[in-house]
């Protein structure tokens, strides 16, 4: 049994399974692999036993005489008790690894991570905010997670946990990834329209990459204005509504070469794609509403959230798209 | 009993179309339901159509594999794909349509207690689903069946009027599951004890009593969510102080024993057909009715076990799984009965049995699936993957919906006085068994994988399966068709069925086929259990 | 299936076997209905009371807007009508129709009273900008003296207007129901062989009554 369970595992974590990148992933599809035996010996009986009496008391004559079975005491005891001892030892064994799961551990490195239609912002504890997750290897990690607006669930397959990040309150999920490499980061909780493009990638990296990365992000300040405007072009996740490198239309409308252009609203009247065009539809998205898009606009607003020096960074990279 | 040499059944009786929808007959309102049940049944099913061809290629760049127009359209046909086909498809299927037409011919009754109640019934679920597909060319709405808040207070669409359309419908829900308890109360006839009753009479009737108990609860769920949208009140928008997670403790409590709705009639019409068409008593009768009561009563303290993941405490999230553990007892029970039911009988493979041993088949996989979601730890993984989506459409699909197809077979020679061809019903069971378990099966190893459920579009590593997946949706669609095909030819050119075709034991087959107005000729007086097969 | 024939004097569907056998199936569904409506209550007493230990001050705050007295005096009336509407059925058993009639005017006259003073009640609050929800109007408000405490007093409001909305809407049924009876019971349609319609509505009424009897501490007297 323990053998054709590891032999389970095996397979499971090579094709059936996302990749197992820390000890809990391991100890969740050993649970799942003895769930996977045991069921299928469970199917087995079920079904080749179905299978084995259809065949066997195939109806032969339309008179058969068939036996008159109404009860039998012992066999009723025997197949509610085995499987209620069955499901009461996975439930146990499920307890202890759901308690781990779910017991942070101290002094784990603690990111913030922001769930907002449709792009997860992780923000560390010296300030730095990016939209992908990254983390140093063999090291707990908590993440603290909250939403803006509506219910996310933040999942990370290769670690097997998820946890919702609800608007309101603080949830929390921690990993210590054994592994290095990039991870699927997914929203699992139904959020609109772009649902399924809230997805995100988790890095795990050295401790020295993870400290370099750091300084480096946090030294953003000191960038040209232009290359500044393209990393907060990523961190605010604009990128996942406007195309920058072709005029093709994502969910907004594509940035690429609209500098200085004329362009129509909804309403009938004209603009200029410049300066003051694109500063108010950052910060009041509803207020002019490009003709051929859905009104009222999807985009949230950012008022109050891009600093002056931000807001022309973003403008100053949006210019330099032509 | 027996012939009526009239020549007079429930169908003649009362001439024109328009008579039957003023009739009070149960088994007239039955063909109602059935009527209306199987166009909705063709909506949702032309929407799941929809929702995996989309998903039948990853969306590369802007238009390639894509086939509806974007995200939001894709959330709107998978909101009415669900919506339709638990409010309108599965809900009222086995009970408002076999029910009717059977659970007062079983129990040897005229009728069902209100025969007013029971046309209004139909009427109220007719001005629900109205509402609903109004909403479709209002503005469609895009939450989900299960209309989460925030998001559902947030959105933009028609959600009121879907509200207030489940709402309606729960209420016809309701009036049924409350007319079906009084009439199994009350109209049993002489020496119809309630362990004399056929099987199917009693999931039907442990299904009134989930009914009768948990719709109300969805009723003010539905309510205090309109509230919610029109005045902010702040019961379940974080911004204004409530909590979105009280509206899924809501939304389960109905929607959990809910699921049990869809599936205990499905129970009940298995073990019809597994005994007849074993001509053998069923092993265990008193074990299958109680278990069918204690799967209603158990299902009312497992609603949490939708909510793992949700941010409610541990704690809870160990008893909701150890509630769950238990409701699988109940269900392990009722499996093994009817394999033994099997045991020494003389098997007919008769396009209802297969159906029902298909039901057997798809169920256990489906009940295995079930247990792995209920362990906690596992729970986490799977949790809104598409892991649950092939779990519960084994359950519902490959459960009720085999069930439903499975039992109008077997009756149709008594609803319809007509036989069906059994060779084109036999290919009708090969696609769409075959056809679920290549659409389905795929999605087990999807969701563990981490395809999460929900998604228009989807990372590369996921594209062979769903490929797969898609063209099983084909196979299945054969496979309706073919039964719909056989149904037809049924109706119009099938042979005149005799009363009792198949040799079954309940009350049903005693009276002609199709029976007249009044059921029986003379009042049956019942001396024995259901199955006597001696 | 609707044909009746007359057994022991009374209409009876056909099938039923007799008045009484009809008159149980009868009783049975009312009460079974009225699990549902307590049920339904039931549902939002459970949101009031998670969000009053959420949040007591607030409900405390929201409950001295109500005028105890006059939700007192909703209530005697209330019961003043339980009572006769008891009595319009026991006059019919007894084989007083008359009387019977007279005891659910009053009945309708007390649904009627009550609903007059819930009148009142609502459009005081909505004249000193009293609204469910995001229409509570802190500014009108102060006009009459009072600066608002708690910013989410419309949830208190919410639950005030949704509840007391929601029975005032079943009183408003009941007073239809019992109309309907003593219509009937004018046109001598009962008798003390078979007075179903107004037993059901009684059952009715009365459970209304009884919901009244556990919102009216709850709302008016939480403070």
């Amino acid at each position: 049994m323990a053998i054709l369970m590891l032999l389970v595992n095996k397979a499971m974590a090579g094709t059936f399974m996302p990749p197992q990148a820390t000890e809990i992933s391991k100890q969740v599809d050993n649970l799942y692999g003895f769930l996977l035996v045991v069921s299928f010996i469970s199917c087995v009986i079920l079904i080749g036993g179905m299978i084995y009496f259809v065949v066997k008391y195939k109806r032969k004559t339309a008179n058969d005489k068939t036996a008159y079975i109404t009860h039998d005491t012992r066999l009723e005891v025997l197949w509610s008790v085995i499987p209620l001892i069955i499901f009461l030892l996975v439930f146990g064994w499920g307890w202890v690894l759901y308690h781990d799961m779910r017991t942070m551990p101290k002094d784990a490195l603690e990111i913030n991570i922001t769930g907002k239609q449709w792009a997860w912002t992780a923000e560390y504890k010296n300030g730095v905010k990016a939209t992908e997750v990254v983390v140093p290897v063999n090291k707990d990690v908590k993440l603290v997670l909250g939403s803006e607006d509506v219910i996310h669930s933040f999942y990370i397959p290769s670690f097997r946990i998820k946890q919702d990040a609800v608007p309101g309150r603080y949830s929390a999920l921690w990993f210590n990834s054994q592994k290095l490499g990039e991870f699927h980061v997914f929203c699992t909780e139904y959020c609109g329209t772009s649902h399924s493009g809230m997805i995100t990638k988790l890095k795990v990296v050295s401790q020295e990459d993870f400290n370099k990365w750091l300084i480096e992000e946090s030294e953003v300040g000191t960038l040209p204005l232009a290359q500044r405007g393209a990393k907060y072009f990523q961190t605010r996740a604009c990128a996942s509504c406007h195309n920058v490198d072709s005029a093709a239309v994502k969910i907004g409308p594509s940035l690429y070469q609209r500098w200085g252009k004329e362009g129509s609203n909804a309403d009938g009247s004209k603009y200029t794609f410049d300066e003051n065009h694109v500063r108010e539809s950052i910060l009041l998205p509803q207020a002019q509403l490009t003709a051929g898009y859905p009104q009222p606009s999807p985009m949230p607003s950012f008022q109050g959230q891009l600093s002056e020096s931000e807001l022309t960074a973003l403008i100053e990279y949006i210019k330099g798209l032509n | 009993m027996g012939h009526h040499s009239s020549g007079k059944n429930y169908i003649n009786e009362e001439p024109g179309l328009l008579s039957w929808f003023t009739s009070l007959d149960h088994k007239r309102i039955a063909i109602l339901y059935f009527v209306s049940v199987m166009t909705f049944f063709l909506v949702g099913g032309i929407m799941a159509l929809l929702l995996r061809l989309e998903l039948f290629a990853p969306n590369t760049t802007a238009n390639v594999g894509q086939v509806l127009k974007n995200g939001d359209v894709y959330n709107q046909v998978l909101t009415y794909h669900g919506a339709i086909m638990v409010f309108m498809v599965i809900i009222p299927g086995i009970p408002a349509i076999l029910g009717n037409f059977f659970l007062p011919l079983q129990i040897g009754a005229k009728d069902v207690a209100f025969p007013r109640l029971n046309l209004a019934s139909w009427y109220v679920l007719m001005l629900g689903a109205t509402l609903a597909i109004l909403t479709f060319f209002n503005s469609k709405i895009d939450t989900g069946w299960t209309f989460y808040t925030p998001y559902s207070i947030r959105t933009g669409s028609s959600v009121v009027m879907m509200v207030v359309a489940a709402f309606i419908m729960g209420m016809s829900s309701i009036l049924t599951g409350l007319n079906f308890i009084v009439t199994v109360h009350k109209l049993r006839a002489p020496g119809m004890s309630m362990f004399r009753m056929p099987l199917f009479t009693w999931a039907i009737y442990s299904t009134a009593i989930l009914q009768v108990l948990a719709t109300p609860v969805l009723g003010i769920t539905l309510l205090l969510l309109v509230m919610e949208r029109t005045f902010g009140v702040g019961i379940f928008d974080p911004k204004l102080g409530g909590d979105p997670v009280l509206f899924q403790h809501f939304f389960w409590f109905y929607s959990h024993p809910a699921v049990y709705i869809m599936i205990l009639p499905a129970m009940g019409v298995v073990s019809e057909l597994i005994t007849t068409y074993s001509k053998k008593t069923i092993f265990g009768y008193t074990a299958i009715a109680y278990s069918s009561i204690g799967i209603a009563a158990v299902s009312f303290f497992v609603w949490g076990h939708h909510m793992f993941v949700s941010g409610q405490s541990e704690v809870a999230g160990i008893i909701f799984s150890f509630l769950t553990m238990l409701v699988g007892v109940p269900t392990a029970i009722k499996m093994f009965n009817w394999l033994a039911t099997l045991y020494k009988g003389s098997i007919q493979f008769s396009a209802p049995m297969l159906f029902a041993l298909g039901f057997l088949f798809l169920f256990a996989i489906g009940g295995v699936t079930g247990i792995m979601l209920a362990v906690t730890a596992i729970d986490v993984h799977f949790h809104d993957t598409y892991f649950v989506v092939a779990h519960f459409h084994y359950v519902m699909v490959g459960g009720t919906l085999m069930a439903i197809m499975g039992g109008f077979f077997h009756w149709f020679p008594k609803m319809f006085g007509k036989m069906y061809n059994e060779t084109t019903a036999i290919a009708s069971w090969v696609f769409i068994f075959i056809g679920f378990n290549v659409t389905f099966f795929p999605q087990f190893i999807l969701g563990a994988k981490g395809m999460p459920r929900r998604y228009f579009d989807y990372v590369l590593e996921y594209e062979q399966l769903n490929k797969i997946s898609t063209m099983g949706s084909w196979l299945i669609t054969i496979g309706f068709l073919i039964g719909l095909y056989t149904i037809i030819r049924g109706l119009t050119s099938g042979a005149k069925a005799p009363d009792n075709p198949w040799g079954a034991k309940t009350l049903e087959w005693q009276t002609s086929s199709p029976p007249i107005m009044h059921n029986f000729d003379h009042d049956p007086v019942v001396t024995a259990g259901p199955y006597e097969y001696k | 299936m609707s044909t009746s024939r007359l057994v022991n004097g009374v209409e009876v569907a056909s099938h039923y076997r007799d008045e009484k056998h009809q008159y149980a199936s009868n009783k049975e569904g009312i009460w079974l209905f009225m699990v549902t409506e307590i049920l339904m209550f039931g549902g939002l007493f459970v949101g009031y009371i998670l969000f009053h230990s959420l949040y007591p001050e607030m409900f405390a705050e929201g409950a001295s807007f109500l005028d105890w007295k006059l939700g007192f005096i909703n209530t005697l009336v209330l019961i003043f009508s339980s009572l006769t509407m008891a009595l319009g059925i026991y006059f019919n058993q007894v084989g007083q129709p008359k009387k019977a009639t007279w005891a659910l005017a009053i009945t309708i006259l007390c649904g009627a009273i009550f609903m007059v003073i819930k009148y009142f009640e609502y459009t005081h609050k909505f004249h000193m900008g009293i609204f469910p929800g995001k229409f509570l109007d802190p500014a009108m408000m102060a006009e009459y003296g009072h600066t608002v405490q708690n910013s989410n007093l419309g949830l208190y409001f919410g639950f005030y207007f949704c509840m007391s909305g929601l029975h005032g809407l079943h009183v408003l049924i009941g007073m239809g129901l019992i109309t309907w009876v003593m219509i009937k019971n004018i046109k001598g349609d009962f008798n003390p062989k078979y007075y179903t319609p107004i037993e059901g509505v009684g059952i009715f009424w009365h459970i209304v009554d009884l919901i009244w009897i556990f919102l009216f501490p709850l709302l008016y007297l939480v403070g």
